[in-house]
C-alpha cells in the first residue's frame, strides 16, 4: 500500500473533480433553462482555451488581461450561438436540437485544428513557481488555483441563482415559461443569457485544464465527462452536477490507484467513470437529485 | 355616453385553433378602477379570452388595446411590463421556491439594474435597490397575511394559501389591470370570504382594475361592478350583474332555466 500515492491522487481527484462539477453545472444550467441537451460543451472548453492561449501567445498580453478579453469573447460566443443556431430550432423536436449540438461540437473541433493545428501547445508559464506542497503532497501551482476558481465559481452561481432576481427569473423559467412570462420575464433574454454564463464558465474550466495540460483537442473530452457527472447528480441540480463532478473525478483517481497497485490493466481510469454511470442508471435514473417526471393523468 | 377611456379594450375578437372557434368575434372594454367579470358555462372561452389579453394567445382576428395601445402583437412579458399582472386556474406557482421568492419574481420587469451591475451587487446599488423591492414585497405579504409562510417553500402549503401566494406574485408586478382566472375555485366558504375582501381591497385601495373569471355567482353578484357573459365563444350579454342575471338569453345558457327539458349547466367548481 503506498499512501503517500493514494492521498496524492485524492487530492487530484478532488482538483479535477471539482473542474468536472464547473463544466458539469454550466452543462445543467442550459439544461435547467433551456432544455437542450448540449453535445458541445466540451467544445466551449476547447474554443475558450485556444482563444486565451491566442491572446497570450500572438498578442502577448498578460495573463489577467488575456484571460479577460477571454471571457467576453465567450460571452459573444454563446450569445450568438444561442440567438444564431439554437433559437430558431425553439419548438423543434428534440432530437433536431440534439443533432444541431453535435454538430456544433463537430464544427468547432474541425475549426480549431483548422486554425490552431492538430498538436497540443503549451500555455506561457503563469505561476512563479510551478509546484507547491500542501500538507507534504507535491501539488501544481495552477491546480491549486483551479480549485479557488471552481469553488469561487460554485459559489457564484450558488448566489446567483438564490439572491440575484436574473437568477431567479431563470429558476422562474426553467419551472414554467408561461408563468415566468406572465411575471414580465423575457423567455428569450433568459435563453440566451444561459448560454452565455455556461460558455463563459467553461471557458475558465477550459483555460485552466489548458495551463496544466497544453491546449488540444483533448480538453473536448471534459465534455464527455460531463455526462457520467450529470446522470450521477440528476440532469436538472446544479448542487448534483458539482457533486457528481467531484465523485467522477474521485472515482477515476481511486480506479487509476487501483489499477497501478494491484491490476496493472493500464487504463481503468478512463473507463471507471462510464462503468459508474451504467451502475447508476440501473440503481437510480433520475440521478441522486434529479426530479423525477411524474405523469399525472 | 362620454366615457373615460377605457384601460382594456378588446375589439372584435377572434381565436380559432384550427376549425375549433375559441372566440368569434368579442368585443368589450374595461372601465378603470372596475371590477369586471366574465362568467360563462364551461368552454365558452373564458380563459381563452384572458389569454388574449394576457399574450399567451394571439387573437386570429381583432385587437386588443390597453391604455390606448395596440398590444395586440406583444408577447407576455411585454405586456407584464406595461402593467397587466394575470393568476392562473391551474395554480402555477414555483413549488420549490419560498413563498418570498415566488413573489420576487414578480418583481423582475422593474429591476432597472443590468445582470453586469447585479454581479457588481455591492457596488453597482444593486443592494439598495433590491432592498426597496424587499419592502414593497413585504407589504404585500401582510396585506395578503401570508406572513407566517414567507420562508415556505410553496409547494408545501395548502391550497388556499397558495391561491393566495398566487397572488401575492401577480400583485408584485406591481399591474394596472389585474387578470384573475377563477380566483375561488376550489376553495371553502371561509377562504372564498377572505379572497373576495382582498379582490375588493385590491380594487379600492390599492387602485387596481380587476378582470376576473369565476364561477361562484353569489361572489360575482356581490363584488363585480359589471359582467360578460360568453356562451360558446360568443358574447350574449353584458351589464350590471342585476341586469345580467335577468337576461333571457343568460338564464338559458348558463343558469340552466332552459326552455325544453335539459340539466342545468354544471358547476365544476
Amino acid at each position: 500500500m503506498d499512501l503517500t500515492l493514494l492521498f496524492q491522487l485524492t487530492l487530484n481527484g478532488l482538483i479535477v473533480g471539482a473542474l468536472y462539477g464547473v463544466v458539469a453545472m454550466s452543462f445543467v444550467l442550459i439544461y435547467k433553462a433551456s432544455q437542450v441537451v448540449n453535445f458541445a460543451q466540451g467544445e466551449f472548453l476547447l474554443v475558450g482555451a485556444w482563444v486565451c492561449w491566442w491572446f497570450l501567445t500572438e498578442w502577448q498580453l498578460p495573463f489577467w488581461l488575456g484571460f479577460l478579453f477571454t471571457l467576453a469573447f465567450m460571452t459573444v460566443f454563446g450569445l450568438v450561438l444561442q440567438v444564431v443556431v439554437l433559437r430558431p430550432l425553439i419548438g423543434e423536436p428534440v432530437i433536431s436540437v440534439i443533432m444541431a449540438t453535435i454538430g456544433l461540437g463537430i464544427f468547432f473541433q474541425a475549426l480549431m485544428k483548422w486554425i490552431f493545428g492538430v498538436f497540443a501547445k503549451p500555455f506561457p508559464p503563469i505561476f512563479e513557481t510551478e509546484r507547491v506542497s500542501v500538507l507534504g503532497l507535491d501539488v501544481q501551482t495552477v491546480y491549486l488555483a483551479s480549485l479557488g476558481i471552481s469553488l469561487l465559481i460554485m459559489l457564484g452561481f450558488a448566489w446567483f441563482f438564490t439572491s440575484s432576481k436574473h437568477g431567479l427569473a431563470m429558476r422562474a423559467t426553467a419551472f414554467d415559461q408561461q408563468v415566468a412570462q406572465s411575471l414580465g420575464v423575457s423567455v428569450p433574454k433568459v435563453f440566451a443569457m444561459s448560454w452565455a454564463i455556461s460558455a463563459v464558465v467553461s471557458a475558465v474550466a477550459g483555460v485552466v485544464v489548458g495551463v496544466v495540460n497544453g491546449v488540444s483537442s483533448a480538453l473536448s473530452f471534459y465534455g464527455i465527462k460531463v455526462f457520467p457527472a450529470v446522470i450521477l447528480g440528476g440532469l436538472d441540480s446544479i448542487l448534483g452536477a458539482v457533486l457528481g463532478g467531484v465523485i467522477i473525478g474521485l472515482l477515476e483517481n481511486w480506479a487509476h490507484y487501483l489499477d497501478s497497485q494491484w491490476l496493472n490493466w493500464g487504463n481503468m481510469f478512463q473507463i471507471a467513470p462510464f462503468y459508474a454511470l451504467v451502475l447508476i442508471l440501473l440503481l437510480k435514473p433520475y440521478g441522486l437529485f434529479g426530479t423525477k417526471n411524474i405523469e399525472r393523468v | 355616453m362620454a366615457e373615460e377611456a377605457p384601460i382594456l379594450a378588446a375589439e372584435h375578437v377572434s381565436l380559432r385553433f384550427g376549425g375549433v372557434r375559441a372566440l368569434t368575434d368579442v368585443s368589450f372594454s374595461v372601465r378603470r378602477g372596475e371590477i369586471f367579470s366574465i362568467i360563462g358555462p364551461n368552454g365558452a372561452g373564458k380563459t381563452s379570452m384572458v389569454n388574449c389579453v394576457s399574450g399567451r394567445y394571439r387573437p386570429t382576428e381583432g385587437r386588443v388595446l390597453f391604455e390606448g395601445q395596440d398590444i395586440t402583437r406583444l408577447g407576455p412579458n411585454r405586456r407584464a411590463s406595461l402593467g397587466i399582472g394575470r393568476t392562473f386556474q391551474n395554480l402555477a406557482l414555483f413549488g420549490h421556491m419560498s413563498v418570498l421568492d415566488n413573489i420576487m419574481v414578480g418583481r423582475h420587469h422593474l429591476l432597472k439594474t443590468g445582470l453586469l451591475r447585479g454581479m457588481l451587487y455591492w457596488f453597482g446599488g444593486a443592494q439598495k435597490e433590491e432592498l426597496e423591492h424587499r419592502r414593497e414585497v413585504e407589504e404585500i405579504i401582510d396585506f395578503l397575511e401570508i406572513q407566517h409562510v414567507r420562508k415556505a417553500p410553496a409547494g408545501t402549503l395548502p391550497y388556499g394559501l397558495r391561491k393566495r401566494v398566487e397572488l401575492a406574485r401577480a400583485v408584485a408586478v406591481r399591474p394596472r389591470l389585474i387578470l384573475l382566472d377563477e380566483p375561488m375555485a376550489g376553495m371553502n366558504l371561509e377562504e372564498k370570504e377572505d379572497m373576495a375582501r382582498f379582490i375588493v381591497d385590491l380594487n379600492e385601495e390599492w387602485g387596481m382594475t380587476v378582470l376576473m373569471i369565476e364561477h361562484d355567482m353569489g361572489v360575482v353578484m356581490d363584488i363585480s361592478h359589471r359582467v360578460m357573459v360568453l356562451d360558446f365563444g360568443r358574447r350574449i350579454a353584458e351589464g350590471q350583474p342585476e341586469e345580467v342575471l335577468a337576461d333571457p338569453h343568460v338564464r338559458r345558457a348558463y343558469l340552466g332555466e332552459a326552455d325544453e327539458v335539459t340539466q342545468p349547466a354544471e358547476e365544476v367548481v
